[in-house]
């Protein structure tokens, strides 16, 4: 019972949410973008029809056919029955005045390359600049991946009325902005991608690092950026270098998700990592699209050639294609860290750029980058770093000190006993010197 | 083989998200496909809510019956089961209990004529 159930989970991989965000997509197309809560309804009018059906009558031979098929009809069925259909969206709304129109306008927005128009349509509207990054980010959640307001709570580890107030605060942007369903244009194409882009990034290092203990919600935030990213990588206007070397990166990086997490779920480290474990499609796959992602950016005229996420997927790729950790290319890393510090000068870039020396032999000049580092004094990592930099030169009694700051901050019990085991290690060393 | 008709009432999760229906969907599919393999499954049909009532000697045709949510009949089952004990049984997998949701069991009576 428990195993068939699971199976029909995975069978239809998230056929219902991956679906709403479709509909929600196209209805919010038809009814403007403005009565969202209209399309929202008959979404879940249509997901109870499918509820209430399928269980008598089967799955249907294409499932997302027939959510679609019902979504249209109950779409045509609503605007038969409002008498000032002028008050949808403008852009149909002189085809849905008459009858023969009607029929012909939603069926014509209901064909599959138009809803993958209207869900990168979507995707814009909630990345638009006059609302907030993380009311953008938890509307993309609650429209296009049809997550509910405490799932969004759950994955980002906080609370429902902290979600729903980041959504209400974005649709009230779009009454008052009267924010479109539209494609921009020119510049502001650009600037809006940008910002879109941005978001992926963020929905997919919230599942990748977050500290969130539920493994499954990680690799769905994971799951859907990719997703979203995909539709802009095969959309002609939004297939820029930075767009395939954002997909580039993320599926480098998801290669090596079953590998971080050990059977008890917790973190094992890059170093101690099972390499068999990773998924050799995605790394092939990310290679794919880093490769068009450089050669476009090598062509265009652009200043900046290279953007954040060309280096950060060429350094995922250095590590996935290592036979091992030691035999990592960490000079190429570092020089990689150096490039993406340039662009985005902040410390946990500096932090990594020193790790990257560190294991490349070079532990002297790695401290002297890490002491220069301002403001990372209350990270527990930058200790445990410069604890493990100092233990490998063997300046315990330096390494003593960082894995004792470390200790006194915020971390959890596994850290506290991997923190510990090092800490005994160097006062092993200390005493067996000095006997 | 005795036949009984399970008769659903309530129990839709109207205010589900998506993951949580189509959890629940996988339940609801996985009951019917454990009641097929054991042969225990015999037809059912999902019902529109609402409907028509007639009724009194004019056949005076009234909208309804309107019940509240929880009692509004979604749909039917008739299974095939030895006897009342085992349908009880049966219904351990009813997914909806904890949605509000109730089965009713009502024997279908054979009729030698």
């Amino acid at each position: 019972m428990q195993e068939s159930s699971e199976d029909f989970g995975k069978l239809m991989n998230h056929l219902f949410r991956v679906e709403s965000g479709k509909m929600i997509a196209v209805l919010s197309r038809l009814f403007g973008l403005q009565k969202v809560d209209i399309a929202q309804d008959i979404v879940q009018d249509t997901l109870l029809a499918a509820l209430q059906i399928w269980p008598f009558k089967g799955l249907p031979e294409n499932p997302s056919a027939w959510l679609m098929q019902t979504a249209k009809n109950r779409a045509i069925d609503y605007l038969r029955r409002q008498k000032r259909k002028e008050e949808y969206a403008p852009e149909y709304a002189y085809l849905l005045q008459s009858e023969y129109t009607l029929g012909y306008t939603v069926q014509n927005i209901f064909l599959d390359h138009e809803i993958e128009n209207s869900q990168l349509r979507m995707i814009f509207a909630c990345c638009h600049p006059s609302i907030q990054q993380e009311s953008q980010i938890a509307l993309i959640l609650k429209t296009l991946c049809g997550l509910g307001v405490g799932e969004i709570a759950k994955a980002f580890l906080t609370n429902s009325e902290t979600i729903a107030k980041r959504i209400f605060r974005a649709k009230e942007k779009i009454r008052l902005e009267k924010i479109n369903l539209e494609v921009p244009t020119g510049k502001a194409l650009s600037l809006r991608l940008n910002s879109a882009l941005k978001v992926l990034y963020l929905l997919f290092n919230e599942g990748y690092y977050s500290a969130n203990p539920d493994f499954l919600i990680r690799e769905e935030l994971c799951e859907d950026a990719m997703r979203l990213c995909f539709l802009l990588v095969q959309n002609s206007i939004t297939s820029t270098a930075e767009t395939k070397a954002l997909m580039a990166l993320m599926c480098l990086q998801s290669a090596r998700f079953n590998a971080r997490t050990n059977s008890s779920g917790q973190i094992v480290l890059l170093k101690n990592q099972d390499r068999s474990l990773w998924h050799k499609g995605l790394i092939t796959q990310g290679y794919a699209f880093l490769e068009q992602a450089s050669e476009q950016a090598f062509r265009s005229d652009e200043h900046t050639k290279y953007s954040i996420y060309h280096l950060e997927a060429a350094i995922a790729g250095l590590h996935a294609s290592s036979e091992s950790f030691e035999k990592t290319n960490w000079n190429k890393i570092h020089e990689l860290y150096e490039a993406l510090y340039h662009l985005q000068p902040n410390n946990i870039v500096a932090m990594n750029k020193a790790v990257a020396l560190a294991y490349g032999q070079q532990p002297d000049l790695a401290i002297l980058e890490l002491l220069k580092i301002q403001g990372l004094d209350k990270n527990p990592i930058y200790h445990t770093i410069l604890g493990e930099v100092y233990s490998s030169l063997k300046k315990l009694e330096m390494a003593k000190i960082h894995f004792q700051k470390a200790l006194k901050l915020d971390i959890s019990e596994l850290e506290k006993f991997v923190i510990n085991e090092k800490l005994n290690y160097c006062q092993d060393e200390i005493n067996s010197d000095n006997p | 083989m005795e036949k009984f008709m399970l008769i659903f009432h309530g129990g839709m999760p109207q205010d589900g998200t998506p993951a949580q229906m189509q959890e629940n969907m996988g339940k609801w599919m996985a009951w019917v496909d454990k009641l097929a393999k054991a042969d225990k499954y015999d037809s059912g049909e999902p019902l529109f809510p609402g409907g028509k009532l007639i009724s009194g000697s004019n056949k005076t045709v009234t909208d309804g019956p309107f019940t509240e949510g929880k009692e509004v009949v979604g749909g039917y089952f008739i299974v095939k089961a030895a006897d009342m004990a085992e349908v009880i049984e049966i219904c351990n997998d009813y997914p909806d209990y904890d949605l509000g949701g109730s089965v009713q069991i009502r024997q279908v009576m054979k009729v030698e004529m």
